[in-house]
C-alpha cells in the first residue's frame, strides 16, 4: 500500500529517471556499435563515409584485410603472450609477498611496510624509470612488460586482508601435518582465496590488454610491439603498415583506411568485450576490496 | 648484546621461509621504485646516457631556472590547470549525480542491469576510445553530423584539429568513458545507508528531494570528500594515455599538458636532465597539494585520508 502510494506520487519522476538512465546506456554502448557497424560495413559503401546504425552493405573484407596483416597478428601474440605471462607472474609474485607480510610474527613487518608505504607517496617518474629500464636492458625487450609490473603495493594490502580473514584452525592443523609455509601457502591458503585470486588476475589482465604506453616508449623492433600500439600507430598517427598498403592495393585502393582501423579496432577489443558479462561482477568485487582497505 | 643478536639471528632462521616470501618484493622495490628515485639527482645534472651518472658535472639549478623561464613549460601549466579544473568542478559530480539518480530505480534488474553497462567503457582501451573519438570529431564525423541536423551549426567543424575545443574534448571523452566506473564507489556507499534512516524521515513528511540530500548525501559525504581530496591533489596530473590518443601538430597549443611536456622534453628531444627537473618540482609541489587538501578538508569537513 505504502509502496504503490509513493510510486504513484512520484510517477513522473520515475518516469523521467528511467529515461536518462537508458540514455546513459545509449550513450555507453553506442560507442562500440559505431565501431562495429562500420567494420563490416562493405567497402565501396565505407567510401561514403561512416554509418550511424545499420552497415548499407555487409562484408567481411576488412576483417579479412586485418586478419591476414602480419603485424597485426604478431602484435596479438605478443599482446596474448603479455597478459598471460605478466598476468600469472603478477598474480603469484605480489600473492606471495603478502602472505609473508601477513603474518605478525614476521620479523621486520613493520620496516617493510614502513619501505612499501614510501612508494606510494614518492615515485622517480618518468625519466629516472626510462632511464633504469635502459641500465637495465629491458629498453626494446618482451620483458619491459614483465618486470616493472610484477607487484602492486595496492593489490598486495588487498590480498593481504584476505589472507588474514582465513581461520587460523586451517593453517594450524597443516603444520602439524609438518607442511612448511609454502606448503601451507600453495594447499591451503591460495585454493581458500580463489575469488580474490581471480578479481586481481583480472585487473592485471585488462590492464595487459589495454595498454599502448608502454609498448610506444620502450619498444622499437616492430616484431615486439603490442597490438594496442599498433592500434595507436594506425588510429592516431595514421600509419598503415606495409600490409595494410599492400592489401589496399589489392582492392584497388576501394578499400578505405577507415574500414580497416574499424576492423581493427574490433579485433583488438573483441576479447574485453566477449569475456565482459563474465568477469564484470569480479571487477566490481576487486573496487570494493580496494576501496574499503584503501 | 651479542646474546640478542644471535636471538635475532635465531629467529631470523627459524622463519627463513616467511622472509623469503618477502624480501624479493623488497628487492623489486628497491630497483623499480628507490633507485628511480636516486635518479631523480640527474635534475641537478648535466646527463648524458652515454656516461656513467657520477661522472656528469653538476649544475645546481640550473634546469630549474631553464623550466621557470620557458614559455613552453607555463603553456603546460595552464594546460594542466585548465583541463583538470573543467575535470573538477564539471566533471566530479557527474558520478555522484549518476549514482544517486540510479538509486531512486525502483526495479533491481533495471539497476543492476544499467549498473553494468556503465562501466563497459572504463574497460575499453583508450586506443579504441580515443579513435572513436577522432573519427567523431572529424570532418563528416557523428558531431558535425548531429550539430548540423539539429541547426545548431550551419558548417563543418574540425574540432580535433582546433586546439580552442581540445580541453572540452578531454573532458566530453573523459565522462563518457568513466562516470558509470567513478560511480561504483558512490553506489557501494549508498548500498551502506540504514533504510530506517529512510524510513523514519518518511513518516516525518520529507519528500524525495530532501531525502535524497538530507540522508543520502549527508551519509555520502566522507567518500565525497575523500575523493575530492584524492582529485585537487591530482590537479598537476593529467590522463596521460587520453592525451597521447587525442592530441596532434594543430592542437598541442592546448594538448600539452604537464606530462606530456616531459614526455616530448626528455624522450623526444633526449632532455634527461631538464625534463628531471621538472619531475622533481612537480612531485614537490603535489606533495604540498595533498598536504594542503587533506588538511583544509580536515578542518572544513572533519574529514581526511591521513
Amino acid at each position: 500500500m505504502d509502496k504503490r502510494g509513493r510510486a504513484r506520487r512520484g510517477g513522473s519522476f520515475e518516469f523521467v529517471n528511467a529515461l536518462l538512465m537508458l540514455a546513459v546506456c545509449f550513450l555507453t554502448l553506442y560507442p562500440m556499435w559505431f565501431v562495429f557497424i562500420n567494420s563490416i560495413n562493405a567497402p565501396q559503401q565505407a567510401m561514403l563515409g561512416t554509418v550511424n546504425w545499420f552497415p548499407k552493405e555487409l562484408s567481411l573484407d576488412s576483417y579479412s584485410v586485418a586478419f591476414n596483416d602480419k603485424s597485426l597478428m604478431n602484435g596479438f601474440l605478443i599482446t596474448t603472450l603479455r597478459t598471460v605471462i605478466g598476468t600469472v607472474t603478477h598474480v603469484l609474485f605480489t600473492a606471495i609477498v603478502a602472505y609473508g607480510m601477513s603474518k605478525t610474527q614476521l620479523i621486520g613487518r613493520k620496516l617493510y611496510m614502513r619501505i612499501a608505504l614510501i612508494t606510494m607517496l614518492f615515485s622517480g617518474g618518468l625519466i629516472p624509470t626510462f632511464l633504469l629500464m635502459t641500465k637495465l636492458g629491458l629498453y626494446d625487450n618482451f620483458w619491459v612488460f614483465i618486470l616493472p609490473s610484477l607487484y602492486a603495493f595496492f593489490n598486495m594490502v588487498i590480498f593481504m586482508s584476505f589472507f588474514r580473514t582465513i581461520p587460523d584452525g586451517l593453517e594450524e592443523s597443516a603444520k602439524v601435518d609438518g607442511a612448511s609455509d609454502y606448503g601451507v601457502l600453495f594447499r591451503i591458503v591460495l585454493p581458500n582465496s580463489m575469488a580474490v585470486l581471480a578479481t586481481i588476475a583480472l585487473f592485471s589482465a585488462v590492464y595487459h590488454w589495454n595498454d599502448y604506453y608502454q609498448g610506444v616508449i620502450y619498444i622499437r623492433s616492430q616484431d615486439l610491439l603490442p597490438l594496442q600500439t599498433i592500434l595507436y600507430k594506425i588510429v592516431a598517427e595514421n600509419s598503415m603498415s606495409f600490409m595494410q598498403q599492400q592489401a589496399m592495393a589489392q582492392f584497388g585502393a576501394r578499400l578505405p583506411g577507415n574500414s580497416i582501423k574499424f576492423a581493427s579496432m574490433m579485433v583488438a577489443t573483441a576479447p574485453i568485450l566477449l569475456f565482459y558479462p563474465f568477469i564484470q561482477r569480479y571487477l566490481v568485487k576487486g573496487v570494493m576490496i580496494g576501496a574499503i582497505k584503501g | 648484546m651479542d646474546q640478542r643478536k644471535t636471538g635475532i639471528m635465531k629467529a631470523l632462521a627459524r622463519q627463513w621461509q616467511l622472509q623469503s616470501m618477502v624480501v624479493p618484493g623488497i628487492i623489486w622495490m628497491f630497483i623499480f621504485c628507490y633507485i628511480p628515485m636516486l635518479w631523480l639527482v640527474i635534475a641537478f645534472m648535466d646527463y648524458s646516457i652515454a656516461k656513467p651518472m657520477l661522472e656528469s658535472p653538476f649544475v645546481g639549478l640550473k634546469h630549474f631556472e631553464d623550466f621557470a623561464t620557458d614559455d613552453r613549460f607555463w603553456r603546460s601549466i595552464r594546460n594542466t590547470l585548465g583541463m583538470s579544473s573543467i575535470k573538477l568542478l564539471l566533471g566530479f559530480p557527474i558520478p555522484i549525480l549518476f549514482a544517486l539518480l540510479l538509486n531512486e530505480i525502483r526495479s533491481l534488474r533495471f539497476k543492476r542491469t544499467v549498473q553494468t553497462i556503465s562501466y563497459l567503457p572504463h574497460f575499453v582501451a583508450w586506443t579504441i576510445f580515443g579513435g572513436i573519438a577522432l573519427n567523431w570529431l572529424g570532418e563528416g564525423g557523428v558531431v558535425n553530423q548531429l550539430l548540423m541536423a539539429t541547426g545548431l551549426q550551419d558548417r563543418e567543424i574540425l574540432y580535433i584539429s582546433d586546439p580552442k575545443y581540445f580541453w572540452w574534448i578531454t573532458y566530453f571523452t573523459d565522462t563518457l568513458k568513466e562516470t558509470g566506473w567513478s560511480a561504483i564507489i558512490y553506489i557501494a556507499a549508498i548500498a551502506g545507508i540504514d533504510p530506517e534512516l529512510y524510513e523514519a524521515a518518511e513518516l516525518d513528511g520529507a519528500g524525495r528531494w530532501q531525502r535524497m540530500w538530507h540522508i543520502t548525501v549527508q551519509s555520502i559525504r566522507p567518500t565525497i570528500a575523500i575523493l575530492f581530496i584524492l582529485a585537487i591533489a591530482g590537479i598537476l596530473g593529467s590522463n596521460f594515455e587520453q592525451i597521447f590518443m587525442l592530441k596532434n601538430n594543430m592542437n598541442m597549443k592546448m594538448a600539452e599538458s604537464l606530462d606530456l611536456y616531459i614526455y616530448n622534453m626528455g624522450l623526444v628531444s633526449g632532455r634527461h636532465s631538464f625534463s628531471t627537473a621538472v619531475l622533481f618540482a612537480r612531485s614537490i609541489v603535489a606533495l604540498g597539494l595533498l598536504l594542503l587538501a587533506n588538511y583544509s578538508s580536515k578542518k572544513l569537513a572533519n574529514e581526511s585520508i591521513f
